[in-house]
């Protein structure tokens, strides 16, 4: 007989949002356990680009992404230690008409969600980014954008939950959950865990435990193509994709560029991916029309991992529709980064205040309702449309 | 099996290993292609100097230059059955698709099996200094003596854990460089203890001792057992220090230091190819798995040489030989059982004296707690010993990737090649914990750095 454990909430999936929830329900008073199947922070949310993007969101995320914005300035405070955070704008290029008055249509929905962006002509895009390869005819910026260390964010929300009296186990596997009538059961090797309420923010792994509830979804797995150069001086001064979202990059203040190309390998069996070459090659390339000053630079490493990806690119968040007491969180399609202390808030409302203040309704679970189940896509995956992650 | 269709084989590496790996496959009928960073065969232990600087094979290899000519001459005779790449880099394998790098262009090659045939490194430990101009691993102190006829310093300190050293200090005093001190960090004892196992390969101990009395004779100063090592100097070397066993401190002075701390096998293309690894008491390195035929856990993923498990250059022809013999047994081509009996039994041997040999220079892990938090560990990222040991003690982290995402240690040019074992000792040693326990670097492409430009 294994460990039994009896919390108010049990939380599947240790990323960032996961763990930021846990901490928002602790400051409430509730016990949680936290049950991740490897490392807390280590998947998707450990993996990615690195972005703290609000701008070219879907704009029924924006809301969302915009009430996450003033969380990342105190990051630091909350968390005891250096995130990396800095908001160096985010400047969204376009290099065909079409694509400027996509930019330009763009604004002025952003600017009713809120979020100000400043139009920018060809001279004045070159002006600012003279190393800039490509004729660009004009871009976008975003100033309050930025970007931050993925690695160092989701283990340090789990340190903080752990700190706060939350059980995090890491290396849990869950393999089964039920609902019994009085509350949740949660299974693992060696561990019960008993909870009154249930999160299901299990990443690429949220579509097995939504279809226990009987909620199936259309949920495939997503894997970024990573790279990173040497450390260089530092030029690439903002973090900069372009419309289409096949070239992102971004430079480290240590010198490091980042830069995404294409998806990665898939292992579907033990839930991992791997890079693959032929687009990373693909990612090389493209990112040194954008940025020749890069002909020079080598890359020492290039990586991948999983997110879940949901049909509209739009993650899933709300409560369950068949299970009282049950709330959703995952498929962030690759953009989940710098929504994921907001979610652990919107988390915590949900369950404690049975609603939010945000707007959560176009990301209910039911919205697939007809929609066949997805099979898993054969790998690479990402490699044929492209996002900036 | 049918013979009707030849397999297309690369054989990665052409050190003893690798080139009597393609001897085999030649005699065997196949073409293989033979795939090496360097400019001219022979590996790092028989590497030659530039065409056009060349010297005579006894001074550069001594006892050796007998197996180093053989090797050299090998391509030559095998002509154009080998498809041999020079200065070519293979920087990732995805299943059996070899990504290649050749004079700054990207290349691709698909084959139906390949041997890997990497080779080994120095094995670097941290000490007080240990990144100032001057110091050099005894493997570079090594080439800079063969390929470019150069030696590292006038008055020169090489230390060691394993008997690369006694053969360093013996070229660098047969070059004309006054060695002014030969300091094995491990304890003489278990090399007395262990003597019995190092006789099932008698030559080799024979040429082992040898060296050593040629070094004693020539006044080289051989000291074992040394704590509290540090090499001192403001803008270069200028003196080692060490603490004897009895815990007295000495001090030579000198401009340039050679060392390093045995061997470590190139597993990151063995990684890639998908290899089970697997960790190794004897050394503490995580190895690929690999069967006494030479196989590997993956089909028609062949392993030879020291880029498998240490063994040196005289069981690296041996393994090479015996992972084609292997490989064209399996793709049903004729094999000579008598050979394979012959170097089975060799082999076997060997690992006798290997097993012996490992015990007789137990790896030097009090360097490590010797460490001040100050010391730089990761020199690529400039990580210093105490940002693990914090790390291990108030961020949880108990594994090396772990360490690695939080830390940024052997996440720079070298991925962890140069400074990853020391920083698993180091961790391990912070959690009182077995070095296995916090895993390894999992290897992602490239093995080594490649230029942006390189598609174009």
């Amino acid at each position: 007989m294994g460990e039994r454990l009896d919390v108010d909430v049990a939380i599947v999936g240790g990323g960032t949002a996961a763990c930021a929830a846990a901490v928002a329900l602790r400051r409430h008073g509730l016990t949680v356990a936290v049950l991740e199947k490897r490392r807390c922070g280590a998947g998707a949310s450990g993996v990615n680009f690195g972005g703290v993007r609000q701008q070219g969101r879907d704009l029924r995320e924006l809301p969302l992404s915009r009430r996450a914005r003033p969380l990342w300035d105190g990051l630091n405070a909350l968390l005891g230690e250096d995130v990396e955070f800095e908001a160096t704008g985010h400047i969204k290029l376009a290099r065909s008409e079409a694509d400027l008055e996509f930019l330009e249509r763009y604004r002025i929905d952003a600017a009713a969600c809120g979020l100000e962006l400043t139009m920018m002509g060809a001279d004045a895009v070159h002006a600012e980014l003279p190393w800039l390869g490509e004729k660009v005819l004009g871009a976008s910026l975003s100033p309050t954008d930025g970007q931050a260390n993925p690695r160092v964010v989701g283990p340090a929300f789990a340190r903080l939950a752990r700190r706060m009296g939350a059980e995090v186990r890491e290396h849990t596997p869950v393999e089964a959950v039920a609902h019994t009538g009085s509350g949740f059961v949660v299974t693992a090797p060696g561990l019960e865990v008993r909870a009154r309420r249930l999160v299901n923010a299990a990443g690429a792994g949220s579509g097995l435990v939504a279809a226990s509830f009987g909620e199936a979804v259309p949920l495939t797995p997503l894997s970024p193509n990573m790279l990173v150069t040497e450390p260089m001086p530092y030029f690439v001064s903002r973090s900069i994709g372009v419309c289409g979202g096949d070239v992102y990059v971004r430079q480290v203040r240590r010198g490091n560029v980042v830069f995404g190309g294409g998806g990665g390998w898939q292992d579907h069996e033990r839930g991992l991916a791997r890079p693959n070459d032929a687009e990373s090659l693909g990612g090389m390339k493209r990112t040194l029309q954008v940025v020749p000053g890069l002909a020079h630079a080598r890359v020492i490493r290039t990586w991948s991992g999983v997110d879940g990806q949901m049909p509209d690119a739009i993650p899933v968040i709300g409560p369950s529709r068949t299970t009282p007491d049950l709330v959703h969180a995952f498929g962030f399609s690759g953009h989940g980064f710098q929504l994921g202390p907001v979610i652990g808030e919107i988390i915590c409302e949900l369950l404690v205040d049975g609603a939010t203040p945000s707007p959560i309704e176009p990301f209910a679970i039911d919205r697939f309702d007809g929609l066949a189940s997805a099979a898993p896509a054969d790998a690479p995956v990402g490699g044929s449309t492209h996002t900036e992650h | 099996m049918s013979v009707a269709k030849l397999p297309h084989v690369a054989v990665v590496g052409a050190g003893p290993a690798g080139l009597r790996a393609v001897e085999v496959l030649v005699a065997g009928g196949l073409n293989p292609v033979l795939i090496d960073e360097a400019p001219r065969s022979g590996g790092q232990i028989y590497r030659r100097p530039p065409p056009g600087a060349e010297r005579p094979a006894a001074d550069l290899y001594g006892f050796e230059a007998a197996k180093a000519t053989a090797l050299h001459g090998l391509l030559d005779r095998l002509g154009d059955r080998v498809r041999y790449r020079p200065n070519t880099l293979v920087w990732s394998i995805e299943g059996k698709r070899l990504r290649l790098l050749a004079d700054e262009r990207f290349d691709a090659l698909e084959v139906d099996a390949m041997i890997l045939a990497t080779g080994a490194m120095d094995r670097v430990l941290p000490f007080p200094g240990w990144t100032l101009p001057g110091v050099f691993t005894l493997g570079a102190a090594q080439i800079a003596l063969k390929a470019q006829g150069v030696a590292i310093g006038r008055r020169v300190a090489l230390i060691g854990a394993g008997p690369l050293l006694p053969l360093v200090a013996h070229q660098y005093r047969k070059a004309g460089a006054e060695v002014v001190l030969a300091l094995d960090v491990t304890a003489f004892l278990p090399k007395v203890i262990h003597g019995f196992g190092l006789l099932n390969a008698p030559a080799t101990l024979a040429k082992g001792l040898w060296y050593m009395a040629r070094n004693v004779l020539g006044g080289v100063p051989m000291r074992f057992g040394a704590r509290r090592l540090r090499v001192e100097g403001t803008d270069r070397v200028e003196a080692v220090v060490w603490t004897d066993a009895r815990g007295r401190e000495h001090r030579v002075a000198c401009d340039a230091v050679g060392a390093s701390f045995g061997l470590r096998s190139e597993i990151q293309l063995a990684d890639l190819a998908g290899c089970r690894i697997v960790f190794d008491d004897l050394t503490r390195q995580w190895q690929p798995e690999r069967s006494p035929e030479g196989r590997s856990s993956v089909v028609d993923v062949y392993l030879a040489g020291d880029g498998a498990a240490i063994g040196g250059a005289d069981v690296a022809e041996l393994t090479g030989a015996r992972a084609a013999l292997t490989l064209l047994a399996d793709h049903g081509r004729p094999a000579d059982a008598a050979r394979i009996d012959r170097l089975d039994r060799e082999l076997a041997r060997h690992r006798r004296f290997r097993r012996a040999l490992e015990a007789a220079y137990p790896f030097p892990g009090h360097l490590l707690d010797d460490l001040a938090d100050t010391e730089t560990l990761c020199r690529c990222e400039g990580i210093t010993v105490g940002a693990v040991r914090a790390a291990a003690r108030e961020r949880d982290v108990d594994e090396i990737n772990r360490l690695k995402a939080l830390t940024r240690t052997g996440m720079g040019r070298c991925q962890g090649r140069v400074c990853g074992q020391a920083a698993a000792e180091i961790l391990a040693r912070s959690r009182g914990v077995p070095v296995e326990t916090v895993g390894r670097l999992r290897g992602n492409p490239p093995v080594k750095p490649i230029p942006i430009e390189g598609g174009l």
